[in-house]
């Protein structure tokens, strides 16, 4: 546990290094987010009573969305492993006395993890600052913070289980483009990236919010505006620890099988 | 002659670009697929939005469609061609440009040649699709001078992304890394040019009209094609965007002027 605890952290140093790039993103999701909210704004004021959300709800999901943006983002998967796996350097990784899985998995966490931290700060800071219904709001008590807290770590951790999965797949598919691809619009589609996953319509959110996909980012977002709270919270939560152990599994699964006959490729 | 024969130029390179690029013909489709993957979400996103909201702002679903197709075709169009300048910074970092320098062409040209993104057709072909819905649907009452004006958005729109992209190669000289801000105005447009840039509010509309003139290309012209504006001199308005390449030029000419080798 201790050594992929270290590797972890040595990734989340790394990560802190790029604090020029941190800036500028931070700069751009703040532009995103203020263009977001004057979207659904327009929206809002045009049909104020088919809107799914209370409005300060929609507008604290879009900053905090854009805060954490590295923490649930679908297209931050990382490019090195792909690469690694195709050019056949992962048998580098694959030499050290340690399980490739956790490997994986402590590496995925620690970049969301570090580029989250340098990004989270001033987004929220400048939000929180802002007037009324633009503005963050603080949540309604102790208890939803809480939740909301462990839901946040709940949904990193599916998301980052649902990354290494992609990563022990493609140890099966000699070009992982294609994988990717599909798996990052599927994902961005079905997490609530594109839009929270209350505007979708009736029907298709009920199923929706039984998918993986709805245990990442959404749950936390949710619980922190208040959309989400008491039972349907309760059980949002249970469905991350149900999706978290059965991706985990998969994943597991997948990398056994993978280890047993393994090319490497590339010279 | 000279313009013949920078044309010629050109060409040959987009040629070459082209025949290289289908060497690896799966990977080229894939990356196509994935532009239009990715922008298909967009559509959908938009799409479930539209099921529940009748309107937003007085636009339809199908006008607001219309809008998004012209302002993507624009995008692609200007990233198919100066996806050059877009990678412009490894071009510097690297020192290639010193290369390019000493021969003697242009280096617009030269720039513009050392990419040609074909694969934006997948966008392109998406952004077609809607645009056929989008006419169909709109109720717009078509004459002479509202196909003129969907050309004029289309040549402006381009123009102002080329710009964009030209702003952004040009601030390569003083920063020699890609400045991640722009894409607000490259992405970002792109992203939030799907709606007619009034709904976003006063100020909004204000910046996109005297500092980065999007509102020329999609939500003036717009109103001019749905009848809210009637005056013909509306249906020219998307070509004075193309004023905005004036500054761009100027402060790539300035970022030239500046340069120092950077590379081994």
């Amino acid at each position: 546990m201790k050594k992929y605890f270290s590797f972890f952290s040595l990734r989340f140093v790394m990560g802190l290094q790029y604090r020029a790039a941190a800036w500028a993103g931070v700069a751009t999701q703040f532009v995103w987010g203020g263009m977001m909210i004057a979207m659904y704004q327009a929206f809002y004021q045009t049909e104020p009573e088919q809107f799914p959300m209370t409005f300060e709800a929609t507008v604290s999901y879009i900053w905090f969305q854009q805060a954490f943006l590295a923490l649930f983002a679908a297209w931050m998967l990382e490019a090195e492993i792909f690469e690694s796996i195709k050019d056949g350097n992962i048998a580098y990784e694959l030499c050290r006395p340690m399980k490739i899985y956790p490997m994986l998995f402590a590496r995925a966490a620690a970049m969301r993890i570090s580029r989250a931290a340098l990004r989270c700060l001033p987004i929220l800071l400048f939000a929180a600052l802002l007037p009324a219904p633009y503005g963050l709001r603080a949540p309604e008590d102790l208890v939803t913070f809480g939740l909301f807290l462990t839901t946040m770590v709940l949904g990193l951790l599916v998301t980052v289980a649902f990354g290494t999965l992609i990563y022990t797949v493609t140890f099966f598919t000699i070009s992982p483009e294609g994988l990717r691809l599909v798996a990052t619009t599927v994902m961005d589609f079905f997490n609530g990236a594109v839009i929270p996953l209350p505007f979708f319509p009736d029907k298709m959110k009920q199923v929706l919010e039984l998918l993986p996909f709805a245990a990442m980012g959404n749950v936390p977002l949710r619980i922190y505006s208040g959309d989400l709270a008491g039972k349907a919270a309760l059980k949002a939560a249970g469905l991350q620890v149900l999706w978290l152990f059965i991706l985990t599994c998969c994943g597991l699964a997948v990398m056994a099988r993978a280890e047993k006959k393994m090319t490497v490729q590339g010279g | 002659m000279k313009v013949r024969d920078t044309f010629h130029l050109y060409v040959h390179y987009v040629s070459i670009q082209v025949k290289s690029k289908m060497q690896y013909k799966a990977s080229f489709f894939l990356s196509a697929m994935g532009q239009f993957l990715v922008s298909f979400n967009v559509f959908l996103g938009m799409l479930f939005l539209f099921m529940r909201f009748s309107a937003v702002a007085g636009f339809t679903y199908s006008q607001v469609l219309l809008c998004f197709s012209i302002f993507l075709m624009e995008f692609s169009l200007a990233e198919c061609v100066g996806r050059g300048f877009d990678t412009f910074s490894t071009m510097v970092r690297k020192g290639e440009f010193d290369r390019v320098m000493v021969r003697p062409r242009g280096l617009v040209l030269q720039v513009l040649g050392s990419r040609f993104e074909l694969t934006r057709f997948g966008r392109m072909l998406q952004a077609l699709v809607m645009f056929v819905y989008g006419v169909t649907k709109s109720g717009i009452r078509w004459n002479g001078a509202k196909v003129m004006t969907v050309a004029f958005m289309l040549a402006g729109g381009t123009a102002v992304f080329f710009g964009i992209f030209l702003v952004y190669a040009a601030l390569c000289f003083f920063t020699l890394e890609g400045l991640e801000v722009i894409n607000i105005f490259t992405d970002g447009a792109r992203e939030f040019g799907k709606y007619p840039v009034g709904i976003y509010g006063e100020s909004i509309l204000k910046f996109c009209t005297w500092v980065v003139p999007y509102a020329l290309v999609q939500h003036y012209p717009l109103l001019y094609l749905l009848d809210y504006r009637t005056e013909t001199w509306w249906s020219f308005v998307p070509l004075l965007a193309s004023l905005f390449l004036i500054p761009c030029y100027g402060l790539w000419r300035l970022g030239v002027r500046r340069y120092q080798s950077a590379g081994s």
